[in-house]
């Protein structure tokens, strides 16, 4: 035994030793906790519907992880009774498979979003943005009324698409080509929408968000974003005791 | 270089190591720690027995309890319908007139309902129900749809322009907006409401804009400005406004048209849920 600690002097001496073998012992945790699941089947569930984000919503959660929103806010309902009760079914890895990055998070100073989508009115939203107060008197939530005064900027919306195809996301060439046409269809009730469907499918949200018809704003993308939030799975065909889908 | 010898001052062994004339004390770590140390080791072992914990090539060690995250939750849910049990089973069986009659189902259902709105409906209707500017006051008897229970409890389920199938739908044109009427015309016409609704406005421009109501507004809102809460068209003659009763108000309310949604529950909540909620909202409104 007292040979073995006489021995520890060696790595102690070699300094490039110690170092490949400080790096070898620090990667184990890495290796059997996040390695896994990059290659395990059973890490994503399989659900009907989940699709990767519209041009608008992207532009939109792009506002939110600007605007910090992830600092109050968590998107992720725990497989906790009491959750469940409030929010609605936990959280599927299925549901942010199209995050990059994902906004899960730990922190609610405000509720939690993950299943926000529907829930409110647009016109509820814009009024809780503007001034959160007017709404929810004990709100703690600073204003982002600005977001209704500027416009979305949409130059370098095809190049997010593009972006996000290189981390995984299986936007197709003509969605990335036709970014900038399907981000102005969408906030535009009265534009022809069979092509932008036909990308997107028949059941993504198709109004003037902020309800300022002339303009394409930010407010317009945040809210957009928030409207579809957790209402992508089927869950009538998703069987949540399933075997394969318990963890 | 490397001597142990025993320290003067404290009696403790050195570890032999000697740099520039400093040199190491070799105590033993705390007992305490060390046996911590020992016994959370111990912990992992077996937790990683008993838990779901490694990860292999085609799954992971479920470990032997079989324990899931997700069946506990679905065990704790299925518990707790057991518990709510007795009284949401006769939920599901009455009727919602017959829960209104039963003093003590109904008072389950408040119960339940006022849970629920708190958590739900009070962020645009107030926590109280009392509404805001936009969102309808449910405290009165003013009602913009049908207020019946079964009237309620059928908007709660497929909501008001919420897109939903089947869901409540009008609209008020945005008369000024979309070209409709010109500027004058609407501000006659906002001269007629405040008439009608008994508020200070000039009579000879109320007048002129009678033809224009005839034309364009009688459809939904009545010859007498009664409105119809079949078609969700507000009473013109009262004091309850969704938006306000200033002159303002009434004149960006003919110009643009607000039309206000609310989200459909159906798919939120299940039936027994929106029978508790809609009992609720009849009870606070006066229950007509």
């Amino acid at each position: 035994m007292k040979n073995i600690w006489k021995k520890h002097g060696v790595l102690e001496r070699k300094s490039l030793l110690l170092t490949v073998s400080i790096l070898v012992v620090v990667s184990v945790g890495g290796l059997v906790e996040i390695a896994p699941l990059f290659y395990l089947e059973s890490t994503i569930e399989k659900v009907k519907g989940v699709r990767p984000y519209t041009p608008l919503e992207l532009a939109g959660r792009d506002i939110y992880i600007r605007e910090g929103c992830y600092n109050c806010h968590s998107q992720m309902i725990r497989p906790l009774r009491d959750e469940v009760e409030r929010y609605g079914h936990y959280s599927l890895a299925a549901e942010s498979m199209y995050d990059h990055p994902f906004q899960w998070g730990s922190k609610r100073t405000g509720p939690d979003l993950a299943r926000v989508g529907g829930k409110y009115s647009d016109d509820w939203h814009r009024d809780h943005l503007i001034d959160p107060r007017s709404v929810v008197p004990e709100s703690v939530m600073p204003p982002y009324a600005f977001l209704a005064g500027r416009q979305l900027e949409q130059k370098d919306i095809e190049a997010k698409l593009w972006a996000m195809t290189k981390v995984g996301v299986p936007y197709t060439q003509d969605m990335i080509d036709n970014a900038k046409t399907d981000l102005q269809t969408q906030a535009d009730p009265f534009a022809p929408a069979r092509d932008f469907k036909g990308r997107y499918g028949d059941a993504v949200l198709q109004r003037d968000f902020d309800g300022d018809p002339s303009r394409l704003t930010e407010m317009d993308a945040l809210i957009a974003y928030m409207q579809m939030l957790g209402t992508l799975v089927d869950f009538s065909t998703y069987q949540a005791e399933a075997p394969e889908n318990l963890r | 270089m490397s001597k142990r010898e025993t320290d003067e001052i404290t009696g403790v062994e050195t570890t032999g190591h000697e740099w520039d004339g400093i040199k190491e004390l070799d105590n033993p770590l705390p007992r305490w720690w060390l046996w911590v140390f020992y016994a959370s080791v111990a912990f992992a072992l077996v937790y990683w027995v008993l838990m779901p914990a490694w990860p292999g090539i085609n799954g992971y060690t479920k470990g032997i309890r079989g324990h899931s995250d997700r069946a506990q939750v679905a065990q704790q849910l299925e518990t707790l319908r057991e518990v709510r049990g007795e009284g949401a089973a006769r939920l599901t069986n009455a009727t919602l007139q017959e829960i209104e009659a039963d003093p003590a189902l109904q008072q389950y259902a408040m119960a339940v309902g006022q849970s629920v709105f708190g958590d739900n409906c009070a962020t645009c209707h107030g926590v109280g129900g009392g509404g805001a500017k936009g969102y309808p006051n449910l405290l009165d008897d003013i009602w913009l749809w049908d207020g019946s229970l079964d009237g309620i409890h059928h908007t709660l389920q497929v909501g008001i322009r919420s897109g939903e199938p089947g869901a409540r739908f009008s609209q008020m044109p945005a008369f000024g907006r979309d070209q409709l009427l010109t500027s004058a015309q609407i501000n006659d016409l906002t001269d007629l409401v405040l008439v009608m609704s008994g508020q200070d406005g000039d009579r000879a421009a109320a007048d002129r804009a009678r033809p224009i109501y005839a034309e364009q507004c009688v459809s939904c809102h009545g010859v007498t400005g009664l409105g119809d809460p079949a078609q969700g068209a507000p009473n013109l003659t009262d004091a309850e406004w969704l938006y306000g009763d200033s002159r303002e108000e009434i004149r960006t309310q003919i110009w643009a048209g607000r039309n206000g949604v609310m989200p459909a529950w159906a798919g939120r909540f299940d039936d027994e849920t929106l029978k508790a909620l809609a009992v609720y909202v009849h009870a606070n409104a006066g229950g007509r």
